[in-house]
């Protein structure tokens, strides 16, 4: 007998990710150049997050051509995105093939309430998340793997960095509370009471947690990892850079060895220039793709 | 005391570091070529085999693995790590590290969706054991001195030739140590093996 769709081969699909870096990526083209630097796996999209915020307008899933061909490309895993509660443009993904769906706040969301149960599926899902309590809601929902939300294409660490200390620090607090603590700190967080008891049981999420949103540099992803992420997103950085096919093996190598730093300084000479980036407060809050769900 | 060492390039480490633990057992992250001198066995994890395979290269990590097998130190990988230890690969013109007198093809189930979990009987380790299959690659073929210990459906998913051992599925997400434990047994015995040929006259 075989069971398909159960938590541990959802789970256990992004656990096999860890240590790695996921590239985001618009053709079969770039999915080569990525796979050949050694990305764990691509996610397949239409335009990079600085593109879709460059462009406006409604940003949804990508042609399924585009998924198609990235997905005959490469033998690694292929993502793709859906608009947050869109469970129609998620089931077409899972009916082509996708091997993760990203429920993305980069793309504009279908319901401005509700995510998608995502239990339901077969495929997995990965959910962006910038504190315990957002993690652990798109946990109960189903989500078989979170990264920060940060914030997408602008280039700017700032907001990843917020995020992960956050959800870090809040495991940490949770893990040290007593069992009679936890009820109340659920109903502080928003988050099932079901999940805190297993963080406080085991000291750590039940999921992988990955860095997103503004990782612009090998030294941006090693310093994720260093705040304890279990491996990397890298949307505009790449493809947006001088020469990414350099610039995605510098990541990669910077996102194994995160905390040899003589050899974070070889990978950092001569990449050229980085994507130009851009300061928070320069940001329209309307800009803000973090604050689209909760 | 014996001493494994965990390839962590990329995958799931953490796993195998808990699965692998016994009394008499020593787990280490083995991230550095002059690491694998103090082992007495290696485990290659999941993962991605196309990215272990260019950090392997970048780090010139392939010979140096290629000499701790042929020293007969037990290996033991799991589907990428299978991958890895593979004389062939089904549709690319040769194997990575090229331990193992098999062949494997990757992504034999086709993809994610398609991934699962079943229980298993493993010869020599035990029935019923949990085996979780993610976009998981099989044994096609395997040579004469290769020992077949577990088919699914009439495909081989785990095989042992004499020090090396390997599964295309992952024993280290499942709370059943019995694989790995065996696995430590194999290390055991040899690195007594090789002590009483040392201690010989």
């Amino acid at each position: 007998m075989a069971d398909r769709g159960t938590d541990r081969v959802k789970r256990g699909m992004a656990e096999m990710q860890k240590g790695g870096v996921i590239m985001d990526v618009v053709n079969g083209e770039q999915a080569k150049i990525a796979e050949e630097a050694g990305a764990v796996a691509v996610m397949a999209l239409e335009r990079v997050p600085s593109d879709i915020r460059a462009a406006g307008g409604v940003a949804r899933m990508a042609d399924p051509t585009i998924v198609e061909e990235v997905m005959n490309a490469v033998s690694i895993p292929v993502m793709a995105k859906a608009r947050i509660g869109h469970i129609v443009e998620a089931r077409v993904l899972e009916a082509l093939g996708a091997d993760y769906i990203d429920e993305s706040e980069v793309l504009t969301p279908a319901d401005d309430v509700y995510h998608m149960d995502k239990n339901e599926f077969t495929v997995p899902f990965v959910c962006g998340c910038r504190d315990l309590g957002e993690a652990l809601r798109r946990i109960g929902e189903g989500a078989s793997m979170l990264r920060t939300k940060g914030e997408p294409g602008t280039g700017n660490i700032v907001e990843a960095v917020r995020h992960m200390r956050m959800v870090q620090s809040q495991i940490k607090k949770v893990a040290n509370m007593s069992k009679d603590e936890l009820m109340t700190e659920a109903k502080n967080l928003g988050a099932p009471y079901e999940l805190l008891l297993d963080i406080q049981e085991n000291g750590k999420l039940p999921v992988v947690n990955f860095a997103a949103g503004g990782i612009a540099t090998p030294a941006d992803a090693a310093l994720m990892m260093e705040l304890g992420a279990d491996g990397v997103f890298v949307g505009s950085g790449i493809f947006k850079s001088e020469n990414p096919a350099k610039f995605a093996r510098s990541i990669v190598e910077a996102t194994t060895h995160y905390q040899d730093y003589e050899l974070i300084g070889q990978l950092s000479k001569d990449l050229g220039t980085a994507m130009k980036g851009i300061e928070m407060s320069t940001l329209d809050p309307s800009q803000r793709m973090q604050d689209r769900s909760e | 005391m014996v001493k494994i060492g965990v390839l962590a390039l990329q995958g799931a480490v953490r796993e195998h570091v808990e699965s692998l633990e016994a009394p008499d057992c020593e787990v280490s992250v083995v991230k550095r070529i002059e690491q694998l001198d103090e082992l007495d066995g290696l485990v290659f994890p999941g993962g991605e085999s196309t990215t272990m395979r260019r950090l392997i290269d970048k780090y010139h990590f392939r010979e140096p693995l290629q000499q701790f097998a042929a020293a007969e130190k037990p290996v033991f990988g799991t589907c990428a790590g299978l991958i890895l230890m593979a004389e062939d690969i089904t549709g690319e013109p040769e194997g990575h590290l090229q331990l193992m007198d098999m062949e494997v093809e990757r992504n034999a189930f086709g993809r994610q969706r398609e991934s699962f979990e079943t229980t298993l009987s493993v010869k020599g380790v035990g029935d019923d054991i949990e085996a979780v299959f993610i976009r998981a690659p099989l044994i096609k073929s395997v040579g004469d001195e290769v020992e077949i210990l577990c088919e699914y459906n009439g495909e081989i998913v785990a095989a042992r030739q004499n020090h090396l051992l390997a599964c295309s599925y992952h024993p280290e997400l499942t709370k059943d140590t019995r694989f790995h434990q065996y696995f430590v047994q194999m290390v055991r015995e040899s690195k007594e093996a090789a002590s009483t040929v040392t201690a010989a006259p």
